[in-house]
């Protein structure tokens, strides 16, 4: 339509009216617009900064090095070694199955691991490093570098790994470590955020159990930015952690693969103790296993092959497995009834070849009896009738409270597992544990270290050592952690009259080295390092009245499980001792056939501080020993084929 | 129909148009652009591939086409504004029937060069044909009912459409846009109070009808709503994009975290960074500095287009500067209010900025219609 001028410039004005209506309206939202703007720029910025640097920056954590363990001359016990594996990244594989056969035709793959590999990676973000081989050798790594344009997305990485260069030989004391599991976390009350890495490796057993807070170090952190998917982009910074301490242990690696040496084939455990310190020079139990193996993450079939062996590998019998110390224990009985003023070491007791005590028999191993025996006699003959009638004298309080003196039922705190307590008996104990009184019987079997007494070979060897050198030794594994030496185990004087000690001492002396002693035919020749000890052979079954009267079965003639524990507790050199031995083999039978002689090897080796001249031994047995001594120098530690000896 | 009669005396003619074309505008809208271009380059990591190269070939065609549309006589296009309406509409009505073979919504057509998206198109023609109607209509009849429907119809079909694809970005403009024209040619105040009044009943009548029998919206309809007024109670799932937006958006600060040192987009924690998203970037990389600067940028567009929409007596030339203002201004700050988490996330690009080739052409052909009624105005 044809408007008028008049009706032009009135629509005009009419628009320009609403049109700055529009405007300022719209100047107000911008003006909002602003104000929004500067309300989070400005006043939230500090707020929204954070929520950025959050999104972007990740904490990792470095995990340090693991402390080193290792012998009392500094020789390595468990040690990191450089550790190869291969890794693959599937977004630079492009084509991963390929790649992967082509990687098979270098390096030996495992196809389960490989399973488990690609199975992980399909999981995974497709930049995420996936290990698909561990435990290269460097050779197998080369060849991987070589092959790298071939091998896309397929890289070597080096890390650290546990190694036992001892393998089986240090088995029962290093313990081994292992990935922390859930298991660990609900046991154990640490907060270390080190533990929540996965595959972290923590101590499982042993020293490397008992010592992982020294032996742990602490965390480094490096901060590193990842975009929205998780990829990282770049490290902004690292603080580096702190390694775990060094510690160095008071075994002899050289004595210790001896001692397991010479206890192959036997279940058996075996202490060896520095009487000037406490030291413990061998902790040793047999069968072993090799620690090793749980590092890498044991085979079923090796794992049943350790648990349903009869004898035990995976026990620690030198501290954790107790045993009826037998006539070990008579020094106890001897020592609590002099010091309580009850027999005199003149005294004379007749031995019939059996006692009688409230109606029921108790028997002399020698059915034909002792005769008149003093306490030289009773000890180096062994005679039980003696100690049935002081044991009887003193009272089982007297004994249990000498038998403590000595280190017998107390637990020694030892960096290992399930360190064995024992047990003293006492009438307290019986009425407390047991609910009973305490009869007499208990005190006749008590006596000659049978009934309810148990000792570890460990706390036989403190009582070695104590008798010994009446002083308070106690045994000692850590000899420095982080190059801070540990206190010495050599304590006080115990108090006991040196005169009694002097005449233990004497008879165990004769117990060896005279010809009607019990393990004369274990003595050492050498005039220097002559030995005193004690045998012990304790029953694990009871002889019936009736096996008794037709004859006590030979040993030989029982099952293996039924027959006696052979122990031997020794010091040596007599005049000025150095080391005390205790040993158990069990079920070996008699204690001077089975267990004397073992004894006697390690305590040369030990004395001599490697192989002994074959001098120190009777000539009548010189021969079997060289050809002993010969095998166990081409014997290589069970478990440490293939790893080097740093 | 017939026309005002122009006094085409002092109308510029051939090359001479040219000087009489609005620069402030053209300078303007090529400094918003290029502010495009620098975060096109920054989001794709300091390169001009794959966004800012095309973005600035698509730009020149985009500032030719301007000229060349300026350079025709308004009445040309005043003329053409039923018939291009109605095309529109027909293409809106053949990409809701065609356009959905294949997969899913479609909401475009295949011109081969680049893809025509009829829903764009008709945010020039709705403008132009609303314009055409007020100028047709004579004054004293702009307020009566009948002559109210018919451009209620006009503005609601079109949105009916674009909400059916569903485009709610596009129906919020055409709605505001068409609303904006009605306004400014002198529909009387109280048909907007009635809506407005009636529009915030209902959404109080939404709110309340919450947990009741007559309950207005569906349960998940209410979640969207709750997620959306505080996006935090949902971060990992549909609160996650636009809390990742605020984050960038306020850890710029005052003067931002430095040219391509945004972390929040170079890490891709924001969503759509070169489309609907790249104001955050910006405000992130330039903090308040540059994103108030920007807003400016735009205030100065608007405020341009106000100032020649008031100084130009032809009805139709007005009433087309203010809507084409208006639906510019719906853009940004639509975009802006989105990302900063005052309105919900409807997809509305940042006009000029971000990264994508239809809503450029069709905001500078309409600039180019701005121009032509500037070049052309009864002098």
């Amino acid at each position: 339509m044809k408007r008028s001028a008049k009706d032009t410039e009135e629509s005009a004005r009419g628009i320009s009216r609403r049109a700055l209506v529009v405007g300022v309206a719209q100047l107000g939202i911008i003006g909002a617009l602003g104000i929004r703007m500067k309300s989070m720029q400005i006043e939230q910025a500090d707020h929204f900064r954070l929520l950025a640097e959050e999104n972007r920056i990740n904490i990792r954590l470095i995990p340090p090095a693991r402390g080193l363990i290792f012998d009392r001359n500094g020789l390595p016990i468990a040690a990191n070694e450089q550790n190869y594996r291969v890794v693959m990244v599937r977004e630079d594989a492009g084509d991963v199955g390929e790649v992967l056969e082509r990687l098979t035709k270098i390096v030996p793959l495992d196809p389960e691991e490989l399973a488990r590999a690609m199975e992980e990676m399909q999981r995974r973000s497709p930049f995420v490093p996936v290990t698909i081989a561990d435990r290269l050798t460097w050779d197998d790594v080369a060849r991987v570098n070589i092959n790298a344009p071939a091998l896309p997305g397929i890289s070597a990485e080096v890390g650290l790994s546990r190694m036992y260069p001892w393998g089986a030989d240090m088995g029962h004391v290093v313990g081994y470590v292992g990935p922390v599991s859930d298991y660990d976390l609900s046991r154990i009350d640490d907060q270390d955020p080190l533990l929540q890495i996965p595959k972290f490796q923590i101590g499982k057993t042993g020293a490397e159990n008992k010592l992982e807070h020294d032996l742990r170090g602490s965390a480094g952190t490096k901060r590193i930015e990842v975009n929205a998917i998780g990829r990282v982009m770049r490290e902004l910074d690292r603080k580096e952690g702190t390694s775990g301490a060094d510690v160095q242990l008071t075994i002899d690696a050289r004595l210790q693969t001896y001692v397991q040496a010479r206890l192959e084939g036997e279940s058996a455990g075996a202490v060896v103790i520095d009487l000037e310190n406490g030291d413990l020079r061998a902790v040793a139990s047999a069968p072993t296993f090799d620690p090793n193996l749980f590092v890498r993450g044991i085979s079923s079939k090796n794992w049943r092959d350790l648990n349903e062996n009869i004898y035990r590998p995976l026990a620690a019998k030198a501290v954790q497995g107790t045993y009826p110390p037998g006539s070990t224990f008579k020094m106890v009985t001897a020592l609590a009834a002099l010091e309580d003023g009850k027999v005199t070491a003149e005294e004379t007791i007749r031995c019939r070849g059996y006692v009688e005590v409230s109606g029921t028999r108790f028997h002399c191993w020698k059915r034909a009896g002792h005769g008149n025996v003093n306490l030289h006699e009773s000890l180096k003959q062994s005679c039980d009738c003696y100690y049935y009638e002081i044991g009887q004298r003193v009272g089982i309080d007297k004994i249990a409270e000498m038998a403590r003196k000595l280190g017998l039922g107390v637990r020694h705190e030892l960096p290992l597992s399930a360190v064995a307590a024992g047990l003293a008996p006492d009438k307290a104990w019986k009425a407390e544990v047991r609910g009973e009184d305490w009869r007499i019987g208990d005190t006749v079997n008590a006596s000659i270290g049978q009934g309810y007494v148990l000792a570890s070979p460990l706390q036989l060897a403190v009582m070695t050592a104590r008798i010994a050198t009446g002083r308070e030794i106690t045994p000692r594994l850590v000899r420095a952690i982080d190059g801070v030496e540990q206190p010495s185990g050599l304590g006080p004087d115990q108090g006991i009259n040196e005169n009694h000690l002097r005449r233990i001492r004497e008879s165990m002396s004769d117990v060896i080295n005279n010809s009607r002693g019990t393990a004369y035919g274990s003595r050492i020749t050498d005039e220097t390092m002559r030995m005193a000890g004690k045998t012990g052979t304790s029953q694990v079954r009871r002889i019936t009245a009736e096996e008794r009267a037709r004859g006590v079965i030979n040993n030989a003639d029982l099952p293996w499980e039924r027959r006696d524990h052979a122990l031997f507790v020794s010091f040596a050199p007599v005049e000025n001792p150095k080391y005390a031995i205790a040993l158990i083999v069990e079920h070996g039978g008699g204690g001077s056939a089975a267990a004397a002689p073992i004894a006697r090897d390690i305590m040369l080796q030990a004395l001599a501080d490697g192989e002994p001249q074959l001098s120190a031994y009777p000539s009548n047995v010189r021969g079997k020993i060289e050809e002993q001594q010969r095998k166990i120098r081409e014997r290589i530690p069970p478990g440490s084929k293939g790893l080097e000896r740093a | 129909m017939s026309y005002l009669e122009y006094n085409t005396k002092y109308v510029p003619t051939g090359f001479r148009k040219l000087i009489y074309l609005n620069w402030p505008i053209i300078i303007l809208l090529t400094a918003v652009a290029s502010t495009g271009f620098v975060m096109l380059y920054s989001v794709a990591g300091g390169s001009v591939d794959p966004w800012m190269a095309p973005q600035i070939k698509r730009f020149g065609v985009g500032m030719a086409l301007m000229i060349g549309v300026a350079m025709v006589p308004i009445w040309f296009w005043r003329n053409l504004s039923v018939l291009a309406f109605g095309g529109s509409l027909l293409l809106l009505v053949a990409v809701e029937l065609f356009g959905e073979v294949g997969m899913g919504a479609q909401r475009w057509i295949d011109l081969g060069f680049m893809r025509l998206q009829p829903s764009e198109l008709t945010k020039i023609t709705l403008v132009m044909v609303l314009a055409a109607y007020y100028e047709w209509l004579p004054t004293d009849k702009t307020s009566h009912p009948i002559w109210v429907i018919i451009p209620l119809l006009i503005i609601l079909i079109p949105t009916a459409l674009v909400l059916k694809q569903p485009d709610l970005g596009t129906a919020i403009l055409l709605l505001f846009g068409g609303a904006t024209i009605m306004f400014a040619a002198g529909v009387h105040w109280a048909y907007f109070g009635t809506v407005i009044a009636a529009g915030i009943g209902t959404i109080v009548a939404v709110f309340q009808s919450r947990g009741t029998d007559w309950q207005l919206l569906k349960d998940y309809q209410f979640r969207r709503i709750d997620t959306f007024l505080d996006p935090s109670n949902d971060p990992l799932g549909a609160g996650y994009h636009i809390t990742q937006a605020k984050i960038a958006f306020g850890s710029g600060g005052w003067t931002g975290r430095g040219f391509m040192q945004g972390t929040q987009s170079r890490l891709n924690f924001l969503p759509e960074k070169h489309t609907d998203f790249i104001f955050t970037t910006l405000a992130e990389e330039f903090g308040f500095a540059g994103a108030f600067a920007l807003l400016m940028l735009y205030l100065l567009v608007i405020v341009f287009c106000i100032h020649s929409a008031i100084s130009n007596k032809d009805r139709f030339a007005s009433l087309l500067t203010i809507g084409v203002a208006m639906t510019f201004f719906l853009f940004f700050s639509v975009n802006m209010a989105m990302v900063t988490g005052l309105a919900p996330v409807v997809g509305v690009p940042l006009p000029l900025v971000s990264y994508g080739g239809s809503a450029m052409l069709v905001l500078l052909v309409a600039f180019g219609l701005v121009q032509s009624a500037h070049v052309h105005r009864p002098r």
